[in-house]
C-alpha cells in the first residue's frame, strides 16, 4: 500500500528535482551544442520511461495488492505484446543512437582550418606548445627532455625551432577559430577538461590524441585534470583564456620559441616540478 | 583483441550449438510428467565436462595473451625474438610426451598394466625434458641479450612461454595423483578415465604450444596483419 | 489439458550422475570449517563477503565525509582519499557482489535447485572457499603495510598505478592487490567449474533446462561469462606484475617522472585498458545476471503469478551474455583510442539495451493481474526495479559515444554505475537473504527490523545516487579530493554534497542493523516451517530445513513440471510443487 504511494513518489520527486533544481550544466563556451542537444534527447526519452515504467509498478502494487480472496490470473506469455515492445524499445534506442553517430561524426572530423595546439600533462601541471610561423608542431619524443627541452621537442627537426613554449602558464586561444588540441603525456594518463567545452580527451603517455572545438566566447575557463593521475590529480588544474584575435596576436608576440626557450629563461622562474627538482 | 574475439566465436558456436538441444523454444508451462533428459545423449562424465570447461577457461587465458601481444604490434615498434633452435627440439620432446600418454590412454583399455606404467613414465620423462630444455632456452636467449626487462616482445615470450610451462608442471602434478592411485591399486582399466583426461590436457597444451610458436615466429602475422586492416 | 504430458512413472530416464550420497563428513573441523558440502561453503562465503562488505562500507563513508564536509577532517590526507576509493571500489565489486552471488547464492541454491545431492566437485568447492579467503586475507594485509593499500583507482590504470606518485605505487600496496586478485582468480575458476558442471550434469529426472528457476539460469550463465571473462584480469594482473616486480614494459611506455627518466620503454597503457575492460564489461553482467534471476523468482514468488514471458527472460539472459564481451570499449570513449571504434561500441552498448529493457518489461507485467503479498523480498524486488531502471536508462547516457563525452569521468558516471550495479544487485541481494534465510537456519528474519532498514535502505541509496547525477551533469568530476569553488559552478554543489553524505551515513547504519537482524533472527527468530513463502522451486521441497547433507534424504526428487505453476486455474492451492506429480484439470483448459 505505502510501497505504491512511495513509488509514485519518487518519479514524482525525481522530475521536480530535474526541473526545478538549480544544478544544470554550464553555459556551453564551444560549437558543441550538437553534444547537449543530443543529451536533451535522451533525457526526454529516458525520463519517459523511466516515468512510465515506475508508475504502471505502483499501479500494479496498488491495484493487485493482496486482500482476502484473490487469485492472480496465470499468464504465462504474450508474443504480440513482447513484440510490440520490443519495437517500440528498438525505436526509441535508436532515436537516441542515430544522432549520436551523427553527431560523433563531427567531432572526430577535424576541419581543414583549425589551427593545432599542444598540451602536455605532467604530474600535476600543464604545458603548451604551439606553431611557429610555419604553421606546424614539430616532432617530439620523451628521449629528447631535458632541463632546457622540458616537452622534449626534437631539436633535429627544423619544424620544431620556431614552436612557440608555454611552460605551467596559461594557454590563450582566438575566439571563433577551431582548433585541434593534441594531447600528450610525459608520465601518467591525464585528461584535457574544461567544462565549457563540453569535448576531452584521455593523454596517454607515448602517444598523441586529439579532439577539436571551436571557442564560441570569450572569457577564461578552468582547465581540470579528469583522468586519475595520483595523489595530486585533484590539485592540477589550469587557465584557458579565450580572447579576441589581437589581444591573442598580441600574447603570441610574448612568449618565447623553443630555440629562444633554453637560453632566455631563468632556472629559477620556471614553475614546474621539473624545475624544483634540481 | 581478435584473437581472444576468434576464441569466443568458437565458443559461442559449440555453446549455441548446445542451446539449441536445450528446446529454448518449448513451452514448459504446457508440459507435465518427468520427459527423458536429453534424447539421445550418452552422458559425459562429470570429470571429462569439467576438464573441457576448464581447458576453455585456459584456451581463453591464451587467446588473451595473444590478444596482448597482437596488441602491442599495434602500438610499438615491434622486432620479434628470433627463437633458438632448442624450441624446435623443445617442440618435438612435447609432441612425444603427448604420444606417449595417447599409448598409456590404449595401454590402459587393453588392461596392460607394464605396458602402462612405461608410457606414462616415458610420458613424464618427456614432459619433464620439455620443462628442462624451456628452461635452457630462456637461458640461451637471455645470454643473446634478449633479456625479460628488455623489449616487450622478449618479455611476452618469457611471460607467455612461462605460463605455459606453468600449466604443464600442473599437469605433471595431477599426472602423479593418478600414478600414486595406480600404484595403490594397480588395475588398469580402473585408471582408464583419469589417464586419458591426462592425455586430453596434453593434447590441449600441445595444441596451445604450436598455435602460441606461430604467434611468436610471426607465421600468423600476416594473417592477422590482415584482420587488423579490418579490425585495426 | 497441457499439449504435452509424460506419463508419471511409466520409464525414468537415467541420471547421467549416479546417485551417491556424498560422503559424510567425520569431527567438527570437517564438518564445519574445512567443509565441502556446497552449503557450509556457501555460508562461508557469503559471511567473508559480508565482512569485507563491512569494511568497504566504512570506507565510503570516510570518501563521503572529506566529499561533503572538505578540510573538516584532518586525518583524511589525499593519499588516504584515493586509497579509501579504490579499496572501496575493489572490494565492493569483487570481493562482495561477484563472491556473493556466485560463492554465495551460487552455492547454496544450484544443488538445492537443480535437485543435486552437492556440487559434483565437492574437494574442489571447499578449495574454492580456502583460495577467496586468502584472496581476501592478502587483500586485507595491505593496509597494514607500509604505505598502505593502492590508491590507483579500482580500475589500476597504468603506467600511474605502479609509479611512486601514485599511494601503494611503489610500496606493497599495488603488489598485493595484484597478488590478491590473481588468487581470487584462480579460487573463482575452481568453484565456477563446480557450478557450470552441476547444472549441466547433477539435474535430477526431469529437470530440463527449460524447467530451471531464472535463478539458476542467471547463476549459470554468469558463471560461464566469469570463467572467459576473468582470464583478462588474470593475465592483465600478471602481466602488471611483471612491469612492477621485474621491469618488463608491458604497459610501460618511455616516460619521465618527476623529471626523471625511468627505464621503461616500448609498452602501451591502452593495452592494459583493453585487457582490463575486456573483464570489466562482463563482470557488471556476472553480477547482473545473477540479480536479474533472482529478482524474477522473488517476484514470481511473492506475487503468486508465473514470470511473464519465461522464454523471453531465458533467450535475454544468454543473448545479453553474449553481447556483453562485444561492448568493453565503451568505457573507453575517451581513451584516445581509434575513433572509428566508437560507432561499433555505441552501437553494441544500446542493442544490449533492447534485451535489458525487456527482461524490466517482464517482472513489471509480472506484477500485472498478480496477488501481490508485500513481503520483504517483494518490497527490496520493486526497489530493485526502481534503482536499476534509473541506472540502466543513464546507461544509455554514457553508452551512446558523443554523450559521454562531456559526461565521462564526471561524477554522474558514478552515479549511474552505483545505481545500476551497487544499488540495484544489494537490494536483490537482501531480498534474496530475506527470502532465503528460512531455509538456510529454519528461522524468519525480524520484520520490523526488516521493514526499517528496508525504507532506510531504498528511500536512502536513491537519496545518495539520484541527485549525484546532477553533481556530474555540473561537472564535477570523479575521484577529486576536493574541488573548492571553480567558477564553471554557478550554484555551488557544497550543499548537495553535505546531504548526500548525510544520507550515506544513516544508510550505511541500516546496514549494521540488517546483520544484527542476521545474528538476533538466528536465535530468537519466529520458526519458519519447510515452506513459508509457499513456494513452488525444489529448494523449498526438502525433506528436513534446514536440508541435511545430501538434501534429498531417501531419493532424488522427481520433477514432473516447470518452476512458475503459481495460481494455476483449478488447482486446490495457489502453487504447484515442481515434485507433485498431480496435474489438475481446469475447466477451461491450461491456455
Amino acid at each position: 500500500m505505502m510501497i505504491a504511494l512511495v513509488l509514485a513518489l519518487v518519479v514524482i520527486a525525481s522530475v521536480a528535482f530535474h526541473l526545478l533544481s538549480p544544478w544544470w550544466w554550464t553555459p556551453i563556451a564551444s560549437n558543441w551544442d550538437y553534444i547537449d542537444n543530443t543529451l536533451i534527447i535522451t533525457f526526454w526519452i529516458t525520463g519517459v520511461v523511466f516515468a512510465a515504467v515506475v508508475l504502471f509498478m505502483a499501479y500494479c502494487v496498488f491495484r493487485f495488492r493482496h486482500q482476502e480472496g484473490r487469485k492472480a490470473d496465470f499468464n504465462p506469455e504474450n508474443k504480440r505484446l513482447e513484440i510490440w515492445l520490443t519495437v517500440a524499445t528498438a525505436l526509441g534506442v535508436a532515436a537516441m543512437l542515430l544522432p549520436g553517430l551523427f553527431v560523433w561524426k563531427q567531432f572526430v572530423t577535424v576541419p581543414d582550418t583549425a589551427t593545432e595546439v599542444e598540451v602536455v600533462g605532467q604530474q600535476w601541471s600543464w604545458s603548451f606548445r604551439l606553431p611557429g610561423q610555419d604553421g606546424r608542431l614539430g616532432t617530439s619524443d620523451p628521449q629528447w627532455m631535458n632541463l632546457d627541452n622540458p616537452l622534449g621537442v626534437n631539436p633535429h627537426d627544423p619544424t620544431g625551432t620556431d614552436d612557440v613554449i608555454v611552460e605551467g602558464g596559461e594557454l590563450y586561444l582566438p575566439v571563433n577559430r577551431p582548433v585541434k588540441m593534441s594531447l600528450r603525456s610525459i608520465d601518467v594518463l591525464h585528461n584535457f577538461y574544461v567544462p565549457e567545452f563540453r569535448a576531452k580527451m584521455d593523454m596517454v603517455p607515448g602517444m598523441v590524441t586529439f579532439f577539436w572545438f571551436e571557442p564560441t566566447r570569450t572569457g577564461e575557463f578552468e582547465v581540470l585534470c579528469a583522468e586519475l593521475c595520483g595523489t595530486g590529480h585533484g590539485f592540477m588544474r589550469g587557465y584557458v583564456q579565450v580572447v579576441e584575435q589581437e589581444e591573442y596576436d598580441e600574447w603570441l608576440q610574448e612568449q618565447l620559441t623553443f630555440a629562444e626557450y633554453a637560453n632566455a629563461v631563468p632556472v629559477e622562474d620556471q614553475p614546474t616540478r621539473l624545475a624544483e627538482r634540481y | 583483441m581478435n584473437i581472444i574475439l576468434a576464441f569466443l566465436a568458437v565458443l559461442v558456436a559449440i555453446i549455441g550449438w548446445w542451446l539449441s538441444r536445450q528446446r529454448l523454444f518449448s513451452k514448459p508451462w504446457l508440459e507435465t510428467g518427468v520427459p527423458p533428459m536429453i534424447a539421445e545423449a550418452s552422458p559425459v562424465a562429470p570429470q571429462k565436462l569439467g576438464l573441457g570447461v576448464f581447458l576453455a577457461v585456459i584456451g581463453g587465458l591464451f587467446a588473451m595473451l595473444g590478444s596482448a601481444f597482437v596488441l602491442q604490434i599495434d602500438a610499438t615498434p615491434w622486432q620479434l625474438v628470433p627463437l633458438p633452435r632448442l624450441v624446435w627440439i623443445n617442440t618435438g620432446v612435447l609432441l612425444s610426451s603427448s604420444l606417449f600418454l595417447q599409448f598409456a590412454v590404449t595401454a590402459a583399455k587393453q588392461g596392460e598394466a607394464q605396458l602402462l606404467n612405461w608410457s606414462l613414465a616415458a610420458g613424464a620423462l618427456s614432459t619433464l625434458a620439455f620443462l628442462v630444455g624451456q628452461i635452457t632456452a630462456w637461458n640461451m636467449l637471455t645470454t643473446s641479450g634478449y633479456v625479460l626487462a628488455g623489449a616487450p616482445a622478449a618479455s611476452f615470450f618469457y611471460l607467455i612461454t612461462g605460463l605455459h610451462g606453468l600449466h604443464i608442471l600442473g599437469g605433471l602434478v595431477a599426472m602423479g595423483a593418478v600414478w600414486l592411485r595406480l600404484a595403490r591399486q594397480p588395475e588398469p582399466r580402473e585408471a582408464q578415465a583419469a589417464v586419458a583426461l591426462c592425455a586430453l590436457y596434453w593434447h590441449a597444451l600441445l595444441l596451445i604450444w604450436i598455435l602460441l610458436l606461430a604467434l611468436f615466429t610471426g607465421w600468423g602475422n600476416e594473417f592477422l596483419a590482415l584482420c587488423r586492416s579490418v579490425l585495426r | 489439458m497441457g499439449d504435452i504430458r509424460h506419463e508419471a512413472n511409466a520409464e525414468l530416464p537415467p541420471l547421467e550422475v549416479p546417485d551417491v550420497m556424498p560422503p559424510h563428513a567425520h569431527g567438527w573441523w570437517a564438518k564445519y570449517v574445512f567443509s565441502q558440502d556446497a552449503k557450509y561453503i556457501a555460508v562461508q562465503y557469503a559471511c567473508t563477503a559480508l565482512a569485507i562488505g563491512l569494511v568497504a562500507l566504512v570506507l565510503s563513508w570516510l570518501m563521503r565525509l572529506q566529499l561533503g564536509f572538505p578540510g573538516v577532517f584532518d586525518f583524511i590526507t589525499p593519499e588516504a582519499y584515493y586509497q579509501f576509493i579504490t579499496m572501496h571500489g575493489m572490494i565492493m565489486v569483487i570481493y562482495l557482489l561477484t563472491a556473493i552471488f556466485l560463492g554465495g547464492f551460487g552455492n547454496y541454491l544450484i544443488p538445492l535447485m537443480v535437485g543435486a545431492r552437492d556440487m559434483v566437485f565437492p574437494f574442489v568447492n571447499m578449495l574454492s572457499y580456502w583460495i577467496y579467503l586468502l584472496a581476501v586475507l592478502v587483500l586485507v594485509a595491505s593496509f597494514f603495510v607500509p604505505g598502505g593499500p593502492t590508491g590507483a583507482g579500482w580500475t589500476l590504470y597504468p603506467p600511474q598505478a605502479i609509479l611512486s606518485g601514485t599511494p601503494g605505487g611503489q610500496q606493497a600496496g599495488i603488489v598485493l592487490m595484484l597478488v590478491s586478485l590473481i588468487l581470487f582468480i584462480i579460487g573463482f575458476t575452481m568453484g565456477g567449474l563446480n557450478y557450470v558442471v552441476t547444472v549441466l550434469q547433477a539435474r535430477t529426472r526431469g529437470m530440463t533446462m527449460m524447467r530451471l528457476p531464472l535463478t539458476i539460469w542467471g547463476i549459470f550463465t554468469a558463471t560461464v561469462m566469469a570463467l572467459l571473462a576473468f582470464p583478462a584480469l588474470f593475465v592483465a594482473c600478471v602481466m602488471m606484475l611483471f612491469d612492477r616486480l621485474l621491469g618488463t614494459s608491458f604497459f610501460m611506455p618511455m616516460l619521465v617522472e618527476m623529471g626523471e627518466k625511468l627505464s621503461y620503454g616500448g609498452g602501451s597503457p591502452i593495452a592494459f585498458q583493453h585487457l582490463f575492460w575486456f573483464f570489466g564489461h562482463p563482470e557488471v553482467y556476472i553480477v547482473a545476471l545473477p540479480a536479474f534471476g533472482i529478482v524474477s523468482d522473488l517476484i514470481a514468488v511473492h506475487a503468486r503469478k508465473n514470470i511473464f514471458g519465461y522464454r523471453m527472460m531465458v533467450w535475454a539472459i544468454v543473448i545479453i551474455g553474449a553481447l556483453s564481451f562485444v561492448v568493453w570499449a565503451h568505457h573507453m570513449y575517451v581513451s584516445g583510442m581509434h575513433p572509428w571504434f566508437g560507432y561499433f561500441f555505441a552501437t553494441t552498448t544500446l542493442i544490449i539495451a533492447v534485451p535489458t529493457a525487456i527482461k524490466v518489461y517482464n517482472w513489471v507485467l509480472t506484477l500485472w493481474r498478480g496477488d501481490i503479498h508485500l513481503t520483504l523480498p517483494m518490497l527490496f524486488a520493486l526497489a530493485f526495479i526502481v534503482t536499476f531502471v534509473n541506472g540502466g536508462l543513464t546507461g544509455l547516457f554514457l553508452g551512446n559515444v558523443v554523450v559521454d563525452v562531456p559526461l565521462s569521468d564526471t561524477m554522474f558516471v558514478v552515479a549511474h554505475f552505483h545505481m545500476v550495479m551497487g544499488v540495484a544487485p544489494i537490494m536483490v541481494i537482501f531480498g534474496a537473504i530475506y527470502h532465503w534465510y528460512p531455509k538456510i537456519t529454519g528461522r524468519m528474519l525480524n520484520e520490523a527490523m526488516g521493514q526499517v532498514h528496508f525504507w532506510v535502505t531504498f528511500l536512502g541509496a536513491y537519496a545518495i545516487f539520484f541527485p549525484m547525477h546532477y553533481v556530474g551533469l555540473v561537472g564535477v568530476p570523479r575521484r577529486y579530493y576536493e574541488l573548492g569553488e571553480p567558477a564553471f559552478i554557478s550554484t555551488p554543489v557544497g550543499g548537495l554534497n553535505a546531504f548526500i553524505s548525510v544520507a550515506a551515513l544513516i544508510v550505511g547504519a541500516a546496514q549494521i542493523l540488517f546483520l544484527f537482524n542476521l545474528g538476533w533472527s538466528l536465535r530468537h527468530g519466529r520458526d519458519a516451517g519447510s515452506n513459508p513463502w509457499r513456494a513452488t522451486s525444489l529448494e523449498w521441497q526438502t525433506p528436513d530445513t534446514p536440508p541435511r547433507h545430501g538434501n534429498w534424504g531417501e531419493s532424488l526428487p522427481l520433477v514432473y513440471r516447470w518452476a512458475y505453476d503459481y495460481s494455476v486455474p483449478g488447482a486446490a492451492e495457489d502453487f504447484i510443487a515442481q515434485n507433485d506429480p498431480v496435474t489438475p484439470e481446469p475447466p477451461g483448459g491450461r491456455l
